[in-house]
């Protein structure tokens, strides 16, 4: 709709539409066996990548809560600013710096995805813990209780449910973000998926594509009743 | 209206010479916001005594109590427990002195998603290491204590249910149970009736009364109910604005002294449906009560 619109192309698209499609199919199911180590790589990509996130995330998240935080004048706006870097990097821009910065493979995805994470566990968890009941913690508190037990017996039982099914959610998120990682070299079923586009192979688009779809409804079943369990 | 104390008897008659366990020096509280909650408080429990601490809302009653266990920080004054000066701990000796000092709540204040067990053991949080309580391995003497006093307060096969899965009478045994664990020399116990109906009401009253009883321990018990107070406390303490304005028994809590505490009220009313009061409480005393 802009003046480089190509009009010629645009009333083209039917055409190659169906073209396109005409060669996706049939898919080409033999090569499926190509796939399962990359389909594998991809799940340990997010499965990792979000340990890492949410490990990291679960101090920042105690640093970032109003209510839990050492000092609301320094420690407090850092994890903050931990948190909103973390948030504002898509996935796919954190591997591509770095696959830069430690070269091609999934150790890169890893990290990518583990540090699209932080920001995202860590800014739900820290809203859950501002969100805790106080009575429950100044019961604990007027037992003599040290700050440490008051963590362990009045807040963590509290947003532990919200950890869990945070936690989930950004893996089954995970999932489906480290499926295209490979576009930009990070491993997995991405990196599959550029060769396939780079040689036409539209047949093998089909099966990668049908794979990812796979993938992500058994994640998100698999989230869905972890969900369910916990809270 | 005279600010002075209605003290028909000097609580050195009232304590009967018994040893102080609990005492306060014109202690004072001011809110950053600079409201004044509490002026010059001044006075001190022997083992044993229950004290009703009545008034009408906003009079301090919360204020003054979480200031003996330090949760409020007093702005002035000075509050003893035993021969330690509260007022003058921080940090670890602080959470020592609190673990002498068990509390009862509101809204019973149990850590809803922990069982029964695990929230009465956490009275013994102040006494455990820090792994000790992670792991939940706790001696097999506050484990049988625990037992005991689940036992005492009615509640001896619901050990296992978590606290969410009791109703609010129960929860309030749970808490009593808890703080009860610490081995308290002092129970403090903040409105602990008010999410509770008149029935359930009285037989938590009752609880905390019999085991004060047993135990010597005194109690200070806010409560705004004033006929329950007069029922099971053995001393009334009326503040209002932050200032005591009554300290006697029970039984010369008269309509001057009420009026002194809450302002006017038709008083002959409220005393005659205590009269007639029984463990069926009445719901009409409530509202005639709601003095606030």
């Amino acid at each position: 709709m802009t003046e480089d619109t190509i009009w010629a192309f645009v009333a083209d698209a039917p055409r190659q539409a169906s073209d396109i499609g005409g060669r996706m199919l049939p898919p080409r199911w033999g090569y499926l066996n190509q796939l399962w180590q990359p389909l594998w790589d991809t799940l340990n990509i997010a499965t990792l990548g979000t340990l890492i996130g949410v490990i990291i995330a679960i101090p920042v998240a105690f640093l970032a809560a109003g209510n839990t935080t050492p000092s609301r004048h320094f420690v407090r706006p850092m994890a903050l600013l931990i948190i909103v870097t973390s948030r504002s990097i898509n996935s796919l821009i954190w591997a591509l710096l770095l696959v830069a910065i430690i070269g091609p493979g999934l150790l890169a995805g890893i990290v990518a995805i583990g540090l699209r994470s932080i920001g995202f566990v860590a800014k739900l968890l820290y809203e859950a813990i501002e969100e805790i009941d106080e009575n429950q913690v100044e019961a604990v508190r007027a037992t003599g209780a040290s700050r440490v037990q008051v963590i362990d017996y009045a807040i963590i039982p509290q947003i532990l449910p919200a950890f869990w099914g945070i936690s989930v959610f950004r893996w089954d998120i995970n999932i489906r973000e480290s499926t295209i990682l490979g576009l930009v070299g990070a491993g997995g079923l991405g990196l599959q998926l550029q060769s396939s586009l780079s040689t036409l192979a539209w047949n093998q688009v089909t099966v990668i594509f049908l794979v990812i779809v796979a993938t992500v409804v058994v994640s998100e079943w698999v989230s869905a009743k972890v969900r369910r369990a916990v809270l | 209206m005279s600010r002075d104390v209605l003290n028909p008897l000097t609580h050195i008659n009232i304590s009967n010479g018994k040893k102080t366990v609990l005492e306060l020096k014109s202690l004072s509280k001011t809110y950053k916001t600079g409201d004044r909650a509490l002026t010059d408080i001044s006075f001190s429990v022997p083992a044993g005594q229950v004290v009703g601490l009545i008034g009408p809302s906003g009079a301090g009653k919360s204020s003054l109590i979480r200031c003996i266990n330090r949760l409020v920080e007093p702005s002035s004054g000075s509050i003893y427990l035993g021969e330690t000066e509260l007022t003058k701990l921080s940090g670890r000796a602080l959470r020592q002195a609190r673990r002498r000092i068990g509390m009862i709540f509101q809204e019973y204040a149990l850590v809803e998603r922990l069982t029964v067990m695990e929230n009465v053991l956490s009275g013994r949080l102040g006494y455990v290491s820090g792994w000790r309580s992670f792991l939940r391995r706790y001696p097999q003497t506050d484990i049988d204590q625990a037992f005991g006093l689940l036992e005492r307060v009615g509640l001896g096969d619901h050990y296992n249910k978590r606290a969410d899965e009791l109703s609010g009478g129960q929860r309030q045994r749970v808490g009593i149970a808890r703080a009860l664990e610490q081995n308290p020399e002092l129970l403090l116990a903040d409105e602990p009736t008010a999410s509770l109906d008149p029935k359930t009401s009285r037989q938590i009253m009752r609880l905390i009364q019999g085991v004060c009883r047993e135990m010597n321990l005194p109690a200070i018990i806010n409560i705004h109910d004033v006929v329950l107070a007069q029922n099971f406390a053995d001393r009334i303490i009326g503040l209002r604005a932050g200032q005591v304005v009554f300290d006697g028994p029970p039984s010369a809590l008269s309509h001057k002294a009420l009026t002194c505490i809450y302002g006017a009220e038709d008083w002959d009313q409220v005393q005659q449906s205590s009269e007639s009061q029984n463990d069926e409480f009445l719901f009409s005393n409530a509202k005639v009560l709601e003095l606030t």
